[in-house]
């Protein structure tokens, strides 16, 4: 049961990073891709109907983090406080931008919120592969725990490495995104984009494979205790190649979904290897909060293991809904 | 109280009350928005009661729906960028709770995430852009998706208050709880009057702001169509709402408080000596020092009465409790609560008056009503606040009442120090001024523009002539 709850939240979580992650990206590449007044406002209004319902799956990640492992939710979001702080100013100034850019007509209104749109969404996604990096590296938790990560070493140099990866993999799945939903040049330059940010990804990817290594040997030995998980990363490859494939046939629908499986498997890979703990500590067990010391009571899992899926199925069924509705529409 | 503990408290009671004065107004806006939506899109010339509409008027529904929803949108976005820091501050500033509570709350807070932000969010973005890219039913019930979605995270979030309040279907020892039975959690006996009391309070910011929105352009002679059908729908939703706020919810609520937190009740009726035909204290201030109420008008007796429907049975006062069990203030729970039922009783006076000359045809030349109406709307907010500081301090000094006291709640001095609490509160102070800025802002243009008549539709054909 406790396993199970682990592959639910990794699950979601991976949901909220393919879903966020191509209006994240977005946002990192809003000046970048968006030259002048008028592409900005076509990227921002080709997210502007979603994104909200995007990051809603990380307080969705949130409250199943604290539903099925209370003691590692209340462990690592006190532990982690100074920088969760940050996030939540980067994701209300980001949210504010979004919403309200389009309530004021006016170029010198939008240059202030795609400004902040911009910085903030190129921050979160850093931000976001800085506690997944922490999360691998392992934190100093005590016998009672908790911990406490000052600021400056939640950024620590690991954290910060994952933190780029991570910029670059977000932003590989907006201009994906981008290379379908964006027409006339727009879309031209995020094809162009899109198609060197594939080798760049590669090439990131295995820079990271010595550092993580380095910080947490269980990372890569844990492919020899448990063979069968090599086929993540070898799923992560093949997904890579159909991509590339894809690319090249002009098949940007297709590439799109192979990167979604591409983030997907380096997601799967990173929890494989952090399994069964859930928050490892650095000085390694039995400090470490693993899917058994940190779950919650058995009552309460077998509860929700019947409400969730429903909830699921739900949700897919929303979610579909509302992209074919909104994304009906030819690319603008 | 360490003063770490002090600081959580501040930065949740500040960061819960901001974002609150926002899902008021949009869980009451949500509700009278799939009104006029219904109406719209289901309103005939033979239907019967509120759908007997003309062409004429389904229109004027539709465009004061389409009114509503921008003002809906700008409002929800606050809503939601302010709400998640809430999620968070569970485990950053309460992390000891968290533990504590975890297998018990997080159901509730989990079931919120999963059944009603994921309905909300995805039809939101249906509702506020696809006006002109869905069908006329998709939007209406998109319209009808978002109400649905924000009253059930109303509902999830009121669980879990009330099981903080009033503890039921946990088992546990004094290290964690943990559920025992869902059945239990979800039909707790604080929850069944204490949620919709909380949307009522919703419900009558959302009628008084259509009120006040249509007073106002009644009274500068603009959009008069529009400001009627505002004026028509806002007075009636008050008076319903008014009524239903005092009784039974309100009634039923208290009755809770006085079974099951008798000190909490004491603080608020301001009952320092245990007495037989306690008097309802209308005016008076209570000083804890002498532990007496000064300058007091009070009507004899009743206080028993409204408790018991007896005049001479007994009631309990703060003097049968030891001081380590009183609210940490009794005078904010005693003066919140005053505010709340004050206000809350003006207002319902106010609905009737109203109502009254709506119902004689005179409300839309009665100036001083009119104003009246325009500016009772912030006096709903500041009920609503008041109704949960009488709540949420009422209960103190536990963070869940009789099984864990707040000052064991917080997350360890060591991971969050004053210093650094003080600091995230100070920033979200900044930011929130910001944010509050940004929203006056915007929606005084909003309303400076007013609503627009929407896009011809097909006419309904009059039955006769179409068959």
């Amino acid at each position: 049961m406790h396993t199970l709850w682990f592959l639910l939240l990794a699950a979601v979580i991976t949901v909220y990073v393919v879903l966020d992650g191509f209006d994240l990206g977005a946002g990192a590449l809003f000046f970048l891709l968006g030259r002048g007044e008028e592409e900005r406002g076509r990227i921002s209004s080709a997210i502007g109907p979603v994104w909200d319902g995007n990051e809603t799956w990380l307080v969705v990640g949130g409250g199943v983090l604290f539903l099925s492992f209370p003691r590692a939710y209340a462990g690592a979001f006190s532990g982690l406080y100074f920088g969760l702080m940050i996030v939540l100013w980067l994701l209300i100034g980001r949210g504010l931008a979004i919403e309200f850019r389009h309530q004021i007509d006016h170029p010198l209104w939008h240059q202030a919120t795609d400004f902040v749109f911009a910085v903030a969404s190129a921050l979160l996604a850093i931000v976001l592969g800085v506690a997944l990096g922490n999360v691998v590296r392992g934190v100093p938790i005590g016998a009672n725990g908790y911990f406490h990560l000052p600021l400056f070493s939640i950024l620590n140099w690991y954290a910060l490495l994952v933190g780029l990866l991570a910029l670059l993999v977000l932003s590989a799945q907006s201009a994906s995104f981008l290379a379908v939903r964006a027409a006339g040049t727009l879309g031209e330059r995020a094809r162009k984009l899109a198609r060197r940010l594939v080798p760049a990804q590669i090439i990131a990817g295995a820079i990271m494979v010595w550092p993580t290594y380095a910080v947490r040997h269980h990372m890569l030995t844990g492919f020899g205790d448990h063979p069968w998980t090599i086929i993540l990363p070898a799923a992560g490859a093949i997904a890579i190649l159909t991509e590339i494939v894809a690319q090249a046939r002009g098949r940007w629908g297709r590439a799109f979904v192979a990167n979604c499986a591409a983030i997907t498997a380096l997601l799967a890979t990173a929890a494989a290897g952090v399994y069964p703990d859930i928050l490892p500590a650095r000085q390694g067990h039995p400090f470490s909060l693993t899917i058994d010391n940190a779950a919650a009571a058995a009552h309460s899992l077998d509860v929700a293991i019947v409400w969730f899926p429903i909830g699921m199925v739900l949700a897919a069924c929303y979610f579909t809904y509302a992209y074919r509705t909104l994304f009906r529409s030819p690319p603008a | 109280m360490s003063s770490y503990v002090l600081v959580d408290r501040l930065q949740f009671a500040f960061t819960v009350t901001f974002h609150y004065m926002f899902p008021i107004l949009t869980m009451g806006l949500g509700l009278f928005i799939a009104y006029l939506k219904t109406v719209s899109y289901v309103g005939r010339p033979h239907r019967r009661w509120l759908l007997r509409k003309t062409d004429e008027e389904r229109d004027a529904h539709e465009s004061a729906a389409r009114f509503w929803a921008k003002i809906f949108a700008v409002t929800f976005a606050v809503g939601v960028v302010t709400g998640i820091p809430l999620e968070f501050e569970f485990g950053t500033n309460w992390a000891a709770f968290s533990n504590y509570a975890g297998g018990v709350i997080g159901q509730t807070l989990a079931l919120e995430g999963t059944f009603s932000f994921l309905l909300e969010s995805a039809f939101l973005g249906v509702f506020i852009y696809g006006a002109s890219r869905v069908s006329p039913r998709s939007h209406w019930l998109s319209a009808v998706a978002v109400f649905i979605g924000s009253w059930l995270s109303g509902f999830f979030i009121v669980a879990t208050d009330a099981w903080m309040q009033h503890p039921v279907g946990y088992a546990g020892t004094g290290k964690s709880v943990h559920l025992k039975s869902f059945w239990a959690l979800m039909t707790n006996p604080w929850l069944i009057w204490q949620y919709p009391h909380n949307m009522g309070g919703a419900a009558l910011t959302g009628a008084f702001v259509l009120a006040a929105m249509g007073a106002f352009y009644l009274l500068l002679g603009r959009h008069e169509r529009f400001a009627r059908l505002c004026v028509t729908v806002g007075v009636v939703g008050a008076l319903i709402f008014a009524v239903l706020q005092i009784f039974p919810t309100g009634d039923q609520s208290g009755e809770n408080v006085y079974h099951d937190q008798p000190a909490t009740f004491a603080s608020m009726e301001g009952v320092f000596q245990t007495q037989r035909g306690a008097p309802l204290v209308i005016i008076g201030n209570p000083n804890t020092q002498t532990r007496q109420l000064e300058s007091v008008i009070a009507l004899p007796k009743f206080l028993s009465f409204l408790t018991s429907h007896h005049f001479t049975s007994v009631v309990r006062g703060l003097d049968s409790f030891p001081t380590s069990l009183w609210p940490s203030s009794v005078p904010l729970v005693y003066y919140s609560y005053r505010i709340m039922v004050g206000l809350g009783t003006l207002l319902a006076l106010l609905a009737v008056i109203a109502t009254y000359l709506l119902w004689r045809r005179k409300l839309f030349r009665s100036r001083t009503v009119l104003w009246a109406l325009m500016i009772a709307f912030p006096f709903t907010y500041i009920a609503n606040i008041a109704g949960w500081v009488t709540a949420e301090v009422g209960r103190q000094p536990w963070v869940v009442y009789g099984l864990l006291r707040t000052s064991a709640a917080a997350s360890p001095a060591q991971s969050v120090p004053a210093g650094i609490g003080i600091f995230t509160l100070l920033g979200f102070l900044g930011l929130y001024i910001l944010i509050a800025i940004l929203y006056v802002l915007l929606i005084v243009r909003i309303v400076a523009r007013g609503p627009e008549d929407v896009p011809a539709r097909p006419r309904s054909v009059p039955a006769a002539v179409g068959v």
